[in-house]
């Protein structure tokens, strides 16, 4: 139980760093969440049950221009979709464990928790409670997104509408970006999507802009790949 | 909004991390799919983030007197050199209510 406790304790300590962004994000969330009419449940229930930032702000952000749910749906599936990278990174530590576990550990494993955990894993690949690190990363950043929620939601009903926190949305995103600015290949990536979702909002039926735009995105980044592996 | 929709939201959010851990196996995607995907936030970012600085209310692209835009252009440029999150997303904030409340730009 002493191990378990010191790899849980390693986990925390390993992830907080990371949780400083992500309480201003949660903020964010909960304001926008509260300007555009949601209400302080719905708001939080989004958190509790999606548990994923970015796909949550998609969510307001496409119910408030009127987009269908198939398209909510699927928007908020492609965001989600780097999920699936992280699984099949994961999957080879977590293969051993039961059901109960994977189910667990699949709820809470957000960027931040993946990332630290990730690095842990590579360095303690024979340790067979690794795991808990997962758990810890995993709930510490469940534990701050719902407190920023909340103190989201608390400011939302405060904050007067002149301060156009929709602003907060692109400028978040773009945040969420900026490790990629230095990389040629992405920056021609993020042009393209967002080129093509600008000049398709009014074309592209169904709101369906984000879907169409990552979509055509990820077809030249598959294509910019390709190059990249024939030059080596 | 219907708690209906945020269920779904959910489920499909919970899918994309189990599916990976709970059904496949080890080496399911080749180096070259793991490369592709490592790009999803660079294509899917930009969707949400360009209508939105780019274009009005009502959907039309607004070039002139777009306070947004140029407090953007500060955040990528902060962000760029700083390399750090909350230094872009307050850079960009703040840029932007100075340039809509004291500029009135």
């Amino acid at each position: 139980m002493h191990i378990k406790l010191k790899i849980f304790g390693k986990g925390i300590l390993d992830v907080s760093p990371l949780m400083i962004p992500v309480v201003p994000f949660g903020i964010i969330f909960g304001v926008i969440g509260m300007e555009l009419g949601i209400g302080p449940y719905m708001t939080f229930g989004m958190s509790i049950i999606i548990f994923g930032g970015a796909s949550q702000i998609v969510l307001l952000q496409l119910f408030s221009g009127g987009a269908s749910s198939l398209v909510i749906l699927s928007s908020v599936g492609a965001v989600n979709s780097r999920h699936l990278l992280y699984g099949a990174v994961l999957s080879e530590n977590l293969s051993s464990l039961k059901l109960t576990w994977k189910i667990i550990l699949s709820y809470v494993m957000v960027d931040q928790a993946f990332a630290v955990s990730n690095e842990y894993f590579k360095r303690n690949k024979k340790n067979k409670n690794k795991h808990y690190h997962l758990l810890a990363a995993g709930f510490t950043c469940w534990t701050i997104w719902q407190f920023s929620t909340f103190v989201g939601i608390a400011l939302g009903s405060i904050i007067p509408d002149e301060f156009g926190l929709k602003f907060a949305i692109p400028i978040t995103f773009l945040a969420l970006l900026i490790n990629d600015f230095k990389k040629i290949k992405n920056v021609i990536v993020m042009l393209a999507s967002g080129l093509i979702a600008t000049l398709g909002y009014n074309i592209i039926p169904f709101k369906a802009y984000i879907i169409v735009a990552s979509l055509s995105a990820l077809l030249i980044a598959t294509f910019l790949t390709n190059m990249k592996l024939k030059n080596k | 909004m219907h708690w209906s929709l945020i269920i779904y939201c959910g489920m499909i959010t919970f899918l994309t991390r189990f599916s990976m851990i709970a059904l496949l196996k080890r080496d399911t995607f080749n180096e070259k799919t793991k490369i592709v995907l490592t790009y999803v936030p660079s294509a899917i970012f930009p969707a949400i983030i360009f209508p939105l600085v780019f274009l009005d209310n009502n959907g039309f692209i607004e070039l002139e007197s777009n306070s947004r835009i140029l407090a953007a252009i500060i955040a990528i440029i902060v962000g760029y050199f700083s390399k750090n999150i909350i230094a872009t997303i307050f850079s960009g904030l703040i840029s932007y209510w100075i340039l809509i409340f004291l500029i009135a730009y």
